[in-house]
């Protein structure tokens, strides 16, 4: 075995621990915390007895440990349990949910991504002139505005006063691809925005990090081309750091992805998760805070085992 | 002047500054140089860093690096100056009739691909060569160039080869699609002294059998004598002088000149050993932590009371690790440490006060052996409050004393480290050690990172201060030049071993052990001809076996 | 050296406003925080220079009151975040060995799950209260601060100069306060602004999603969510906060990119 398999092996087997002591933390988390989880749903004014029949149909009498491996076995067989509020299947309301945001984030991605880099290159292109003095002033706007308050800005101006796109990206079954387009078209444009910036921003350093180097010069002073040392030289070696980029970016989204969808009314994941954050459902809390985790555990899984895969020293040992 | 393939006249480039603090402004750092160049002569280019020599050679191909341009003059080459052509007539030169050669290679070359790719990239990409003709001839000069397996060499990448290799494979780069000048910017600056005599004289020889025209730019005089027809020498980015190496080498004209040539002449009269070394180190043998082989293998010396025992070897010869062992931040597995007729803790945890203070360290970058933020007198206080308690006034007046001392005076005391020149830096590192009234300092290389007129006056200053001071040093350095002027015995390591131990006269005499034998010989001399002496005696030696 | 560059300065000069503002905050306010001054989204108007809000109460004073609120907890999670921190990652450094690696693990894994995620799990069943929410911004955000002091101070530790007072025989806690943080300082100063940013929009976040500072308190999340549904008929009360939010993190953004270029420029420096 090469030691790049054998660092990649390393790093998908950390990336399972990872996910492991996840969930415990976030097991932990909920039910060991001083919290508690009866007395949370029945309120202040429950009557003790109240509060035992509670805990003992929760099994909040079992000691912690074999709660957390009963949930934990479950939940690696699909089995999420069933929400405290209005004792629906977890794993079914989550289903459908994790749909819809994945189409949200899916399209936010596939418009980000590409103009991120565009710009991104561009701004590396026009160093120290206006493009790139723009570019990184939009990016201090939008880093200093929270996600939310971007989107009720787009939604005044382009869903209320121009009237382009639907306020409340409201999406189902029976909707055409165009109609459901037509829908999450805002919370897409405010992901996109939120993501651009820091994409943007962490493209450029990283190109000019990969322009700045020795090689870079060796390549000019052989006589190529400007488009010649970039394709030939300088890409080959900015792949890495811009597909970690990318990842950590899109793990950057899966957590906008919560405030938008609350914003825009969305029916996805995370309008789900703070619901019941609210209501202190803890089952549907930990089952959407591992799902949540998980993805953003794998994304930056595979931005290192990608850095590790594109290393010449690794590919091709001595 | 029809002959001149290279014709620089009256070259002024300028470039931008950032002083801390204030705004940047641009300053002129070439002030009008001018020289010519024949086809197939090379013109060394000699100065201390700051000369502006590299920035000339660049010059040749019309490039500037990080903010430097050439604001005045012409650059001739080949009839034409190139100057006028814009950037892309200063593209069609750049490899095709004008290629370079980096100081390092291992950042030169992309990681992402295989040399023989690099290699012959230039030729094609410039119609000089076919593909397989630019390969053929890339396998050509690889086999020139002494590489091993010249028909494979060209298929690893560059982390799969060695420094000297890359190094080589640089000078094939350049040569491959056959310019008529090429630039050599320190090519062997980086490497080991017996790697280096290898690289110049596969260099040198390439050179001669292509024919082509080179500037070589290099700080040491004794190497660029070895290579060039001409030598112009550089200082501040102004001509200081331009002659014949046999000139400039044999007949200096200017006192600068002379400085350079006569430099490391230090002449220093070895002392005899005495009955009770100061310092006895027996039986080191030491790993670093989590590596599974050792680095030292029972290495014993002796230092004497007053003298300067000399450590000599090349990188990753253990040199330092026998500093690092000593001073007890890296516990040996075998051996111990005598000092001063007492046996040291392994360990810097379990030493005393008193150990600390006795055994003192100066550093080869005096920049991060300060704390930026403390002043010199904070620097040089320091030791005195810490083992002597001293204080106010008492501290300060006996600062200033140390400042005298290392010929400073003063006014220095309460400036920041990053306001002093290298070589200042280096005195306020000596001054600090002297503070703790040692019996002994361990000098790890401490006039390496210094231009050679720098590194002079230091070790000048070291010789002064032992005799006033009666202080022994341990002396860790890679120069033999150095050794030859400071040492009264000399150790000389090789891969974690000492092969040769004993007196100056002694280990610097025949007969040699076979390391010894190379190191020595491979040290460049300031004599004409010393590199055609050198190699024809190992070949005959060679030959012999 | 000693003169401000003027975005630094007018950086500071905002950021300088909105504290007097939160500090004084009962003087500046033309009313009551809770009270009830007028009619549900009335337009601007000399008695209400912004309108009034979902129930009638003045939007101003609601601002003003709600950056108080915001920069209250947002400051008190700075403190808590970066002392946490930076404690803990200088430690690490210095102690280095199995206490290093247990404190770098165990950050490694908490990082390992988004923020916002993790702050909506605890609050699940957290009583949502402002001790409480700062306990959780301030600890949560604190392994980032680990991450960046711990960085700082490994590259400090490795300096000649601090492997010379060692041989000197210098004590722990001169090596951490003479030697390692004088030159920690700057670029941790600097990432100080950036972490109460990062609060003050998180926090907000937070109100938002109804989860933060709880009614009738005003912070600037509150705030858009009372008055969110005006948006669909073109009542823009809602994105007042955001521009209190963006001028406010803008100015500090300004003033931590100028101590932090003041410090690259001092490091680079040549006399």
């Amino acid at each position: 075995m090469g030691p790049a398999l054998k660092l990649v092996a390393q790093r998908v087997a950390l990336g399972l621990l990872l996910l492991f002591l996840v969930s415990a933390l976030i097991f932990a988390g909920t039910q060991i915390l001083p919290g508690d989880v009866a007395q949370s749903i029945l309120g202040q004014s429950a009557t003790p007895e109240a509060l035992a029949n509670l805990r003992r149909d929760l099994g909040l009498n079992e000691p912690a440990i074999t709660r957390y491996f009963d949930w934990l076995v479950g939940a690696l067989q699909g089995d999420l349990g069933t929400a405290l509020t209005n004792g629906q299947d977890i794993a079914k309301s989550i289903g459908g949910r994790m749909k819809n945001t994945l189409f949200l984030a899916f399209w936010a991605a596939v418009i980000a991504v590409p103009l991120a880099i565009f710009l991104g290159l561009l701004a590396v292109r026009f160093r120290d002139r206006w493009p790139d003095k723009l570019i990184s002033a939009v990016t201090l706007a939008s880093i200093s505005i929270p996600e939310f308050l971007i989107g009720y800005v787009i939604m005044y101006v382009v869903g209320v006063k121009l009237r382009w796109f639907p306020s409340v990206a409201m999406i189902n079954d029976s909707m055409s691809l165009g109609e459901k387009l037509s829908s999450i078209a805002m919370p897409v444009m405010v992901l996109t925005l939120v993501v651009l910036a820091h994409m943007m921003r962490m493209t450029r350093a990283a190109i000019l990090n990969v322009m700045q180097s020795a090689y870079i010069e060796t390549a000019e002073l052989k006589g190529l081309n400007r488009f010649q040392v970039i394709c030939r030289h300088a890409f080959p070696n900015s792949i890495a750091p811009i597909v970690n980029v990318v990842m950590l970016n899109l793990a950057y989204l899966v957590v906008g992805v919560v405030v938008i969808e609350v914003v825009f009314t969305y029916p996805g994941m995370g309008q789900y998760l703070v619901d019941h954050v609210s209501k202190r459902d803890v089952p549907v809390v930990q089952a959407c805070g591992l799902i949540f985790a998980a993805v953003y555990i794998g994304l930056n899984m595979v931005a290192d085992i990608v850095s590790i895969l594109s290393n010449p020293r690794l590919r091709h040992p001595k | 002047m029809n002959d001149a393939m290279l014709d620089v006249r009256d070259l002024r480039i300028g470039a931008t500054a950032y002083p801390p603090g204030e705004p940047p402004r641009e300053i002129e750092i070439v002030h009008g140089v001018s020289f010519t160049l024949e086809k197939g002569k090379v013109l060394g280019l000699i100065g201390e860093s700051g000369a502006g020599k590299s920035t000339i050679g660049l010059a040749a191909l019309g490039y500037g690096r990080g903010g430097v341009e050439i604001t005045g003059g012409e650059v001739w080459v080949n009839g034409r100056d190139i100057l006028k052509g814009g950037l892309r007539g200063l593209r069609q030169l750049r490899g095709a009739e004008v290629s370079y050669v980096a100081q390092s290679a291992a950042a030169a070359f992309n990681p992402a691909k295989r040399l023989m790719e690099q290699v012959t990239e230039a030729a094609i990409h410039h119609n000089r060569f076919s593909r397989s003709d630019a390969e053929a001839r890339a396998v050509a000069l690889f086999a020139k160039l002494g590489l091993p397996d010249p028909e494979t060499f060209g298929n690893r990448y560059p982390h799969q080869v060695s420094g000297g290799q890359l190094q080589r494979a640089m000078t094939a780069l350049a040569l491959c699609p056959q310019p008529d000048l090429v630039v050599f910017d320190e090519p062997t600056t980086a490497l080991d002294v017996t790697t280096q005599i290898d690289v110049l004289a596969a260099i040198k020889e390439a050179i001669r059998d292509t024919g082509v025209a080179a500037l070589y730019i290099t700080h040491d005089l004794a190497v660029v004598a070895q290579v060039s027809d001409d030598i112009m020498v550089l200082r501040d980015g102004d001509m200081v002088e331009y002659g014949s190496t046999d000139q400039i080498i044999n007949s200096p004209q200017e006192d600068y000149t002379r400085a350079l040539v006569s430099v490391r002449s230090i002449e220093h009269a070895e002392k005899p050993p005495t009955p009770d070394p100061v310092l006895r180190v027996w039986g080191i043998t030491a790993r670093y932590k989590g590596t599974p082989f050792d680095v030292l293998h029972d290495v014993s010396v002796d230092l004497h009371p007053g003298q300067t025992l000399a450590v000599v070897g090349e990188s990753g010869s253990g040199k330092s690790t026998l500093a690092r062992v000593i001073t007890g931040l890296l516990p040996p597995r075998a051996g111990g440490i005598e000092f001063a007729g007492r046996t040291l803790s392994p360990a810097l945890e379990r030493r005393t006060r008193e150990d600390l203070r006795e055994v003192q360290m100066i550093y080869q970058m005096a920049d991060v052996a300060m704390n930026p933020r403390q002043t010199v007198g904070t620097i040089i206080g320091r030791p005195l409050e810490f083992y002597f308690g001293m204080r106010g006034a008492e501290k300060r007046k006996r600062v200033k004393e140390l400042l005298d001392e290392i010929e400073m005076g003063d006014g220095f005391i309460d400036r920041y480290p990053a306001e002093l020149s290298g070589g200042q830096k280096q005195r306020v590192c000596i001054a600090r050690a002297l503070a703790a009234k040692p019996r002994m300092i361990i000098c790890d290389e401490v006039t390496s990172a210094l231009d050679p007129l720098v590194a002079d006056g230091i070790l000048k200053l070291l010789l002064d201060l032992q005799k006033i001071e009666n202080v022994a040093y341990l002396f860790i350095t890679h120069d033999l030049a150095t050794v030859r002027a400071i040492a009264d015995s000399i150790a000389v390591m090789h891969r974690g071993k000492v092969v040769r131990y004993g007196p100056k006269s002694q280990v610097l005499n025949p007969p040699f052990d076979d390391y010894t034998d190379l190191l020595l010989s491979s040290v460049p001399e300031m004599k004409l001809g010393w590199l055609e002496q050198v190699i024809a005696h190992r070949r005959m030696e060679s030959a012999g076996n | 050296m000693n003169r401000i560059p003027f975005a630094a300065a007018v950086g500071l000069v905002f950021t300088a406003l909105y504290f007097l503002a939160a500090l004084f905050a009962p003087l500046l306010a033309p009313y009551g925080m809770a009270e009830v001054v007028g009619g549900v989204w009335e337009q601007s108007s000399s008695e209400h220079w912004l309108g009034t809000d979902n129930i009638g109460r003045d939007l101003l004073t609601r601002l003003i009151y709600g950056g108080r609120t915001t920069i209250f907890i947002a400051t008190a999670a700075t403190v808590l975040s970066f002392s946490t921190g930076a404690i803990l990652g200088f430690l690490a450094a210095v102690l280095g060995g199995w206490a290093d690696q247990l404190m770098s693990r165990t950050v490694d894994l908490l990082m390992s799950i988004p923020t916002l995620i993790f702050a909506l799990v605890v609050l699940s069943v957290m009583p949502v209260t402002v001790p409480m929410l700062i306990l959780v911004m301030g600890l949560l955000d604190s392994t980032r601060v680990y991450r960046l002091a711990r960085a700082v101070a490994v590259d400090i530790n490795v300096m000649d100069y601090v492997e010379a007072a060692k041989l000197r025989g210098e004590r722990r806690g001169w090596i951490i306060f003479r030697e390692i943080l004088p030159n920690a300082l700057s670029p941790l100063v600097a990432e100080m602004g950036l972490r109460f940013i990062f609060m003050v929009l998180f926090v907000s976040t937070l109100s938002f999603l109804g989860l933060g500072v709880q009614p009738p308190a005003a912070d600037w999340g509150g705030i858009v969510k009372e008055n969110k549904d005006g948006i669909v008929y073109g009542i823009p009360a809602a994105l007042l906060p955001a521009v209190a939010i963006a001028t406010l993190s803008i100015s500090v953004n300004l003033v931590a990119d100028w101590v932090l270029n003041r410090t690259t420029s001092l490091k680079g420096g040549r006399g």
